[in-house]
């Protein structure tokens, strides 16, 4: 049988089991109260209680059978599935029919089920996150395992060289040329987000207190949902943007001062990734703003302060934690950002201090190392996995960081909007 | 100046609309600020209605009224605080030093550094105690030197009989002091910049009681160095701390006179219902 | 000790200068911001608007035995570098469909090769001299004209620029999107309503909480990592698939929609639960019968917008393998396919001018979409809104 016609077939016997057990499960339900019994639930909820009683085994051997198969490589007949699911199914509503009786609790035992489905739900946000530690480790380990931490932490040279063969068996009597030295990642990484933040920040921080200052409400109406508009365009293209317009742009400015740019200059990257950090500053920025408490505004202006004089000296030091948390934030995401280096940034590890050279990032090489048919245990390959552990930590610590800092300012201004 | 003498006891036969009858007539009695025909809307809602008000230099002059009665947005008339709200649209003549305060040469900011104010909630800046103080001062070009600097902020903490308390802690933040601190701070914070009016605008309404009357003892204090019109939902504060009571209802000013006349034997049957507690 | 109003006037005239000052500023930035924008859809328009219209030539074409076996001699000598590679290769598989054409010599407007469209839209292209002037005569005669691409929302990906289009991409993002939502959302949405309504406030809800927050901040690639190490490498789904790339845009949506539904629930008053509460309903049937469908509108509104930024994803689907080359469109979840943003990215990286108009056109496919999902969502909230 097709594995469409096995997944149809079984998905009848369980709606099957469900319909007939809700129905037979009411009837007797019916049939009790008529006889004058007094019952603590709907003739309903009964239906639903025996319903789930047949119907939720047989899912659930459903479930595991295709868990088995996928990961244990256990051979399942799916004639064998199908009447295991139907014997379930029937099992269990013999037991659910037999526990409906006056004293039984049904609506109960369902918002208990209920309850745990709402549990297992949310649990699957701690999984992903335990999945994407473990997932990340786990290859990690194995990286170092072949290459030693500490060159990779320190080491200046990037060359994954033949890793590649090495690892497919063809590197006997060849001396490894591979080089894990991440610190020219880093550099290129740091460089790009550098110059990111110092366009997103003050356009960012400038524009959040025109709105939140300045601004009449007409123009604030139209600027937040345009800023919001740049937030919302993919990565990807901002990446084209980089790379067909913003660096030749810039080769061409800098070319009649005699100064040669490249073509994957670190400067278009980090310039294009700075427009599209601003509106994550500026509306964080505003709402921050906007949550400073007016009597601290009053306060100012009763003074004799002007509104420039207030909003420097007063309400951007209220506002100040907040400000840096949503750069905090902006931060992570300029370092964590992939399509935008992958396609303007350069492949070739460099360290220099000029934005105008081509650099790598982290995360382009992330892509590099897991695009393209290679062995999966390569050296290479596994790198990816160690830089995603550096990348992960980092920007772990920037959100931990990032959410202290605003909750303070919330418990200070007792703002509950942010 | 039209200076009001007026007769001991009612009927009020006051000379101009908005003078107080007088009775202490070896008080200061020259005006502060002088009110006219004052009107304000909200939009459409007119909150106040034809106020006409003498405000006289250094005396503690007290706004009482029911809630809503239009005695808040005019104490914010008096340092154009209502020009932050859009919709508000003011007609008359609020007279200071000579000049209206409404016309269109005149500088809001520089009419706020002579009306200084103090609010309901302490607000102190998120700076230290020492900054609170000398950040307005400092702007005013009032002191640059340091050591003029520290003078000016024990001066205006010892007015505000905070020194004591605060003196060791400068430079911690505002923030850290109790709310009877705070807002003692807060005053401290105004009359460091030396202006002629201090507005306050319901001053212990969230503190305690023993705080509520330290501010008291500090306002009788200040009317000697400034002119200080208080709004209080407090009858007996106004009692203990006015020199002069205005009271409103529904946006308009019903009667304006002394303090002691006000309490004892006002002369309008609405105030006396209110003083009496008929309605409140 | 006091100052008169014009000595005051006097000093503060600097400082309400530098007033002035900062508020030029600030709005200078976010003119700049907006301007940014302007640039960036005006280049993208200009760049794409050409690869929406395709150089088509008419000529006769002969079908005969022998364009059968050769299709070049289909089309006259002159022209025959002119039309399309990809339109003669179709050419026999047309007679096989369609036998009545056998020996007949039709006039038909015939896709030109890309070169030839780049010409007639005036841009460089690397014709010859004795090409060009054979073209122009047929641009003067009015038989090599831009017409309408129709292929470019018809056909998947290809070698030949002038039959390279978006359906195949866009069937992918429907499958994948479908994926993402069937998961994200009822996942999303329960995990919302355990947080919001039944949970205890305990150290294991507060570790779920914190833990949300964290996801909603983890670089995208990093969920690729986890889609590969996970899904494709221990659980053995087909790679480049809509059901990998799928779920792994749903793992990294979840947190948008557990936070957006979770504010949904919040704004629905307390006194609407007590009031339920009031007449003996179960903690299950105040959530079912009147918390949910009072905030449904907001978690819509919250879905929608984690779907939209679901669809201009391309970091995870790049390591999961969904960045291929795939001409024909998916028919099931388990096929390899690729979505539009990977499809963009694999054209920005062909160097023809052809090819860079097609990424432009694409992102401008692309844009609109995104733009139409947000108006809705916005619409929905605006529609919806309501105020306690």
């Amino acid at each position: 049988m097709q594995t469409q016609q096995i997944f149809l077939f079984f998905i009848g016997i369980v709606a099957l089991a469900g319909l007939v057990a809700f129905f037979s499960g009411r009837s007797k339900a019916q049939r009790v109260r008529a006889s004058g019994a007094e019952m603590y639930a709907q003739p309903d909820q009964y239906g639903w209680f025996t319903a789930i009683s047949s119907a939720g085994p047989a899912l659930l051997v459903g479930l595991a059978a295709v868990v088995a198969i996928a990961t244990a490589d256990i051979d399942i007949e799916g004639m064998q599935l199908l009447i295991a699911s139907l014997v379930v199914a029937a099992v269990g509503l013999v037991i659910g029919l037999a526990l409906v009786k006056p004293d039984f609790h049904a609506r109960n035992a369902i918002e208990t089920l209920i309850r745990y489905v709402l549990i297992g739900a949310a649990m699957i946000s701690i999984v992903t996150t335990f999945g994407i530690l473990v997932s990340i480790i786990f290859e990690a380990i194995r990286f170092f395992q072949m290459e030693s931490f500490w060159t990779f932490i320190t080491g200046t040279t990037w060359d994954p060289g033949n890793s590649f063969q090495m690892a497919a068996g063809r590197g006997e009597g060849v001396e490894s040329t591979a080089n894990f030295g991440a610190v020219p990642l880093f550099a290129g990484t740091f460089m790009i987000t550098l110059i990111a933040m110092l366009v997103a920040i003050p356009i960012g921080l400038l524009a959040a207190v025109y709105m939140a200052e300045f601004a009449p409400e007409s123009v604030r109406t139209v600027a937040k949902p345009v800023l919001e508009v740049l937030a919302g365009i993919p990565t990807v293209v901002y990446g084209f943007f980089a790379a067909i317009t913003v660096a030749p742009l810039i080769v061409d400015i800098f070319s009649p001062l005699g100064i040669e740019a490249s073509y994957n200059n670190a400067l278009a990257p980090g310039l294009v990734m700075g427009i599209m950090i601003i509106p994550f500053i500026s509306s964080l920025s505003d709402d921050v703003i906007t949550s400073v408490p007016d009597t601290m505004r009053q306060g100012s202006l009763a003074l004799g302060m002007t509104h420039g004089e207030t909003i420097r000296n007063v309400i951007l030091p209220a506002a100040l934690p907040g400000i840096i948390s949503a750069s905090l934030l902006a931060m992570s995401r300029a370092l964590g950002e992939t399509m935008i280096v992958v396609m303007a940034a350069g492949m070739r590890p460099n360290l220099t201090a000029n934005p105008l050279e081509d650099m790598t990032t982290v995360t382009v090489r992330i892509v590099a190392a897991l695009t393209g048919d290679q062995e999966f245990a390569s050296a290479e390959t596994l790198s990816a996995f160690a830089l995603g552990l550096v990348l992960f930590v980092v920007t772990l610590l920037l959100n931990m960081v990032s959410v202290v800092l605003i909750r303070r300012f919330r418990e200070k201004y007792s703002a509950n909007n942010l | 100046m039209n200076s009001t003498v007026a007769t001991p006891a009612k009927p009020a036969a006051a000379t101009r609309p908005g003078s107080p009858v007088v009775i202490n007539e070896d008080a200061n009695h020259e005006l502060a600020i002088r009110v006219e025909d004052l009107n304000l809307w909200y939009g459409e809602k007119q909150a106040l209605k034809n106020i006409n008000i003498d405000v006289f230099q250094k005396n503690v002059t007290a706004l009482i009224g029911p809630s809503g009665c239009g005695k808040s947005t005019f104490l914010r008339c008096l340092n154009r605080m209502n020009d932050l709200i859009r919709s508000v649209r003011i007609e008359g003549l609020v007279e200071m030093d000579g000049r209206d305060v409404n016309a269109r040469n005149m500088d809001e900011v520089a009419l706020r550094r002579r009306v200084g104010m103090v609010f309901q909630k302490p607000n102190p800046f998120p700076k230290s105690i020492y900054d609170n103080i000398a950040y307005a001062p400092t702007m005013h070009d009032l002191v640059s030197r340091r050591a003029d600097k520290d003078d000016l902020v024990e001066s205006a903490l010892r007015d505000a009989g905070l020194w004591e308390e605060v003196k060791d802690i400068l430079d911690q933040p505002g923030t850290s002091l109790s709310g009877g601190q705070q807002q003692r701070l807060c005053i401290a914070r105004a009359i460091a910049v030396k202006p002629d009016v201090i507005l306050m605008d319901e001053p212990t309404s969230a503190l305690d009681p023993i705080s509520t009357a330290t501010i008291e003892d500090l306002m009788d204090k200040l009317k000697t160095q400034f002119s200080i019109v208080t709004v209080t939902h407090n009858m007996q504060q106004a009692a203990r701390v006015a020199d002069y009571t205005a009271f409103f209802h529904m946006g308009e000013l019903v009667e304006y006179n002394d303090t002691k006349t006000m309490f004892s034997n006002p002369n309008t049957k609405k105030a006396e219902d209110y003083i009496t507690g008929r309605y409140g | 000790m006091s100052h008169s109003f014009d000595d005051i006037s006097a000093q503060l005239k600097g400082r309400h200068r530098r007033t002035k000052r900062l508020k030029f500023m600030s709005m200078g930035a976010l003119a700049l911001a907006a301007t940014f924008l302007v640039v960036f859809i005006g280049d993208m328009v200009m760049r794409g608007y050409p690869a929406f219209q395709q150089a088509e030539l008419h000529v006769p074409v002969t079908y005969s035995e022998q364009s059968q076996e050769i299709p070049l001699a289909a089309v006259e000598e002159d022209v025959r570098d002119l039309v399309s590679r990809g339109w003669l290769r179709q050419l026999p598989r047309d007679m096989a469909a369609d036998a009545s054409l056998m020996g007949q010599t039709i006039d038909r407007w015939v896709i030109a090769d890309d070169q030839v469209d780049q010409y007639l839209k005036g841009h460089k292209s690397h014709l010859k001299p004795k090409q060009t002037a054979v073209l122009d005569r047929m641009i003067e005669n009015g038989t090599a004209e831009l017409k309408f691409n129709i292929n470019f929302f018809t056909t998947g990906d290809s070698k030949l620029p002038e039959y390279a289009g978006i359906w195949s991409a866009a069937m992918g993002t429907i499958l994948t999107l479908l994926v993402t939502l069937a998961f994200a959302f009822p996942v999303g949405v329960l995990t919302a309503v355990y947080l919001e309504e039944f949970a205890p406030d305990n150290r294991f809800t507060q570790a779920i909480e914190i833990n949300i927050n964290n996801l909603a901040a983890v670089p995208s690639i990093l969920f690729g990592l986890l889609g590969l190490a996970i899904f494709i490498n221990f659980f053995g789904m087909p790679r480049s698939s809509p059901l990998v790339g799928g779920l792994t845009l749903g793992l990294m949506t979840l947190p948008v929609i557990i936070i957006t539904t979770r504010s949904a629930l919040r704004s629905v008053p307390d006194t609407i639960r007590q009031a339920a509460f009031g007449v003996g309903c179960s903690r299950w049937q105040v959530v079912r019968d009147h918390v949910l469908p009072l905030s449904l509108p907001g978690i819509l509104t919250g879905s929608i917008i984690g779907l939209a930024q679901a669809m201009g994803e391309t970091a995870p689907l790049i390591i999961v393998g969904m960045v291929a080359f795939i001409p024909d469109a998916p028919t099931a979840i388990t096929q390899a396919a690729t979505v539009l943003p990977a499809q963009i990215f694999t054209w920005a990286g062909e160097p023809e001018q052809a090819y860079v108009e097609r990424t432009a056109a694409g992102i401008l496919v692309l844009l609109s979409v995104l733009i139409l999902l947000n108006a809705a969502a916005v619409m929905l909230r605006k529609k919806f809104e309501r105020r306690w």
